[in-house]
């Protein structure tokens, strides 16, 4: 998910032009950060500040607004994300065998990331996919009625 | 005008015009030309009809409503003159593909009425020809050309629509508010942060049928005077917002969005916005707080959106499905709608089922329809014939009912009255297995973890609650907790902000009211009667079922597990982590759960 860390150089240029792309409107903030999520895999300070200066809001604001939401993350993450939904019908139908499968194989707590980078395990809120549940994603790969036997075989997809 | 006798309909969207469609077209059109057929059999261009992975070209052939499939370009002579001049069906071309099964969705079932989810699975979303096709914007026109806002909006309120986003206020009502309110710039806003887990209606609407919110939206601005409006959906949906993005584009390009639309003079623009992951942003000002740019956090009402929404200007907050609602009713009028449905609940309502129930996927009924017939005739019934224990309506806030409930009508005050509430439209339901004590602790997990923080009874109470809860399960519940629980439950509900933090405690207070046997058990007896909280069940190995394979000896992550090859085996209860492994490995059906 996550590319190459970045320069704090071409980490502010990153944010010049996001700025320039979105405007520096109040309300462009959140979709500058999903952006910058995406791209570098968190939001890094050096960001933040540069996006303080650019938007003219101050940094405690952005921090504030990007550590209130799940999907924006301040800290760096592994290679490959994996959210597992721990909502009810997924509770229900054997998601926390599936979760224990997944905490064991990874030797992960949720939240998380492996010491070689290569894995964060979190859990998600409802993707709305309840009706093949459990579920999980990992990236941006959907799996639906995973048995914890899978688990170990859709690990092994990812390099 | 021509009548053509059969129409044949050619896919010619991307994927298809690469595998050559328009050669398709042109082959036919001069096959159909050397015999003679010209003029009683027109093609027709379509958006996908088939599976776009299958190989070679499909067509389909009305009034028949044959599909043909993997076609060539040399399959075209014969096929026209078996089809069109000898009047037989060419069965060498209806061939097996692909099908891809709608897991979420499928034909619908009897008692089912579908409103909102009438076009889903039969259009394709990013073709707006397909949508108009199925008189798609015709409301709008109606309302642009023939009636007034004031019209529009008494048309609205006679249906008896109310919000489909739980809270169940008139929709028309709501109209006339922000028409009525002072501001130099009115909004209008889509609620499309569909959090509650279980509910995916809207996400299939705003993927399956993206139109009928833009054309929906369109004529609420039109009634109430607002010329911008956004569409806020949740960041968990990318396909979506992408449906949508694309949906406005092409209104916008057939003058259905922006300056004077349709020619009437009236103005009005649509933008999506994406939320980051927060459950409370579902909550209508905390909606608004985020689309602003802030921390999602709600604020105290009065005032409301109505008057100082978005941007402290008037704002007008509808659901997904509210919305969707609107141009069925402009079209075939309110007396048809509001003699659907039941009391003061008019129209339909979707749900989203899941849990242990047989048919899971989406569901449109008539409100009035009771939760037995939901369950057993539309949804077939629990799983393995195992025996229904309770259901939890509607999402996170809402509250698990038990069998003595099932045949209540389902309309927004009979949920109300029996402690739970209609939400979203989430049903889960729950077999026998389910312990109500750890549902309960679960839903009051998931709302700890999404309560904001910002007012003191949701944010520390519901951390109390699960406290409780935890302990209960985990074997150390006190006397006193039952009594604790309900106190909390009803200081949470008066003193909360917000829908969140008010609704937190519905999970335990009707489980305490309907299962209050199942927490006397874990208080008192130190039992969990369903067989699930870990702390008070021990797993045993049945002497004489037993065949010593070893096979669950050699899978027990602890080596918990002894014994002798061909001997009973020994689950030490110190060591064993209680994960369940064994028993589910073992083939002989030798450990039992106590």
């Amino acid at each position: 998910m996550a590319t190459e860390v970045k320069e704090g150089q071409d980490i502010r240029k990153m944010v010049r032009t996001l700025v320039q792309n979105h405007g520096d409107e109040k309300a462009e903030l959140i979709p500058i950060l999903h952006e910058i999520n995406r791209e570098l895999g968190y939001i890094s300070d050096e960001a933040i500040k540069e996006l303080s200066k650019k938007m003219n809001l101050p940094s405690s604001h952005i921090y504030s607004v990007a550590t209130f939401y799940r999907m924006l993350s301040t800290e760096p993450r592994g290679r490959h994300v994996i959210q597992f939904c721990e909502s009810a019908p997924c509770h229900v139908t054997g998601g926390r065998l599936v979760w224990q499968k997944l905490q064991r194989e990874l030797g992960l707590e949720k939240g998380e990331t492996s010491q070689d980078d290569k894995w964060t395990l979190l859990t998600t809120s409802c993707l709305g996919l309840c009706g093949v549940g459990p579920v999980m994603v990992i990236d941006n790969d959907i799996y639906g009625n995973v048995t914890p036997e899978q688990v170990p075989g859709i690990l092994e997809n990812y390099e | 005008m021509a009548y053509f006798r059969s129409h044949v309909l050619v896919s010619v969207d991307p994927v298809c015009v690469e595998k050559g469609a328009y050669e398709l077209i042109e082959t036919l059109q001069d096959e159909l030309v050397k015999q003679g057929l010209v003029e009683e059999v027109q093609v027709l261009e379509t958006s996908r009809i088939g599976d776009p992975e299958t190989e070679g070209l499909d067509l389909m052939v009305y009034p028949e409503a044959v599909h043909y499939t993997k076609l060539t370009l040399d399959d075209v002579p014969f096929l026209v003159e078996e089809q069109f001049l000898k009047g037989r069906i060419a069965e060498q071309y209806i061939r097996e593909t692909k099908r891809v099964i709608d897991e979420e969705l499928s034909a619908p079932k009897t008692k089912e009425v579908r409103i909102v989810l009438k076009n889903i699975g039969e259009i394709d979303p990013l073709n707006i020809e397909d949508y108009i096709a199925r008189d798609g914007y015709m409301a709008l026109g109606k309302v642009l050309t023939e009636m007034t806002p004031e019209e529009t909006i008494q048309e609205v309120l006679d249906s008896g629509l109310r919000g489909r986003g739980g809270a169940g206020f008139p929709t028309g009502l709501k109209w006339r508010f922000i028409r009525n309110a002072v501001g130099e710039q009115k909004y209008m806003l889509c609620n499309a942060d569909e959090g509650d887990p279980g509910a995916f209606a809207n996400r299939r609407v705003l993927e399956g049928d993206p139109h009928s919110v833009v054309e929906g939206m369109i004529i609420a601005a039109y009634a109430v005077g607002a010329s911008q409006g956004y569409i806020y959906c949740r960041a968990e949906y990318p396909i979506a917002v992408r449906t949508m993005k694309i949906a406005i584009e092409q209104a916008r390009n057939f003058g259905l969005l922006g300056d004077n639309i349709l020619g009437s003079g009236f103005s009005f623009d649509l933008e999506v916005r994406m939320g980051a992951g927060a459950f409370v942003c579902g909550e209508e000002t905390a909606l608004m707080a985020s689309i602003e740019g802030h921390r999602g956090e709600p604020r105290p009402r009065p005032p409301f959106p109505a008057q100082k929404g978005l941007w402290e200007q008037p704002s007008n907050i509808n659901n997904v499905e509210t919305y969707s609602n609107v141009p069925q009713i402009i079209l075939n009028g309110a007396e048809w709608f509001a003699n659907l449905g039941y009391n003061k609940s008019t129209g339909t309502k979707t749900f989203s089922m899941a849990g242990d129930v047989k048919n899971t996927g989406l569901i449109e009924v008539p409100f009035g329809i009771t939760l037995r017939e939901i369950i057993y005739d539309v949804g077939g019934g629990i799983k393995e014939d195992k025996k229904f224990k309770a259901v939890q309506t509607g999402g996170p806030m809402g509250g698990c009912l038990p069998e003595k409930l099932l045949d209540l009508h389902m309309d927004y005050e009979a949920l109300a009255e029996a402690g739970s509430i209609l939400g979203s439209g989430g049903l889960v339901v729950m077999d026998e297995d389910t312990c109500m004590v750890d549902i309960a602790r679960f839903f009051m997990e998931f709302t700890q973890d999404e309560s904001c923080g910002k007012c003191t009874p949701c944010r520390i109470g519901t951390r109390r609650i699960l406290e409780i809860l935890t302990r209960i399960c985990e074997g150390k519940g006190k006397p006193d907790d039952i009594d604790t629980l309900r106190y909390l439950c009803d200081q949470i509900n008066e003193n909360s902000l917000c829908g969140l933090g008010k609704g937190a405690p519905n999970p335990v207070k009707s489980t305490l009211e309907h299962f209050l046997d199942e927490y006397e058990a874990h208080i008192y007896e130190k039992r969990c009667p369903a067989k699930v909280c870990k702390s008070l069940i021990r797993f045993e190995i049945i002497e004489g079922l037993c065949t010593g394979c070893t096979l669950c000896a050699r899978n027990c992550p602890v080596d918990a597990i002894s014994g002798e090859r061909r001997q009973t085996h020994v689950i030490d209860p110190d060591i064993c982590i209680k994960c369940g492994i064994c028993e589910q490995l073992c083939q002989y059906d030798a450990i039992e759960i106590k």
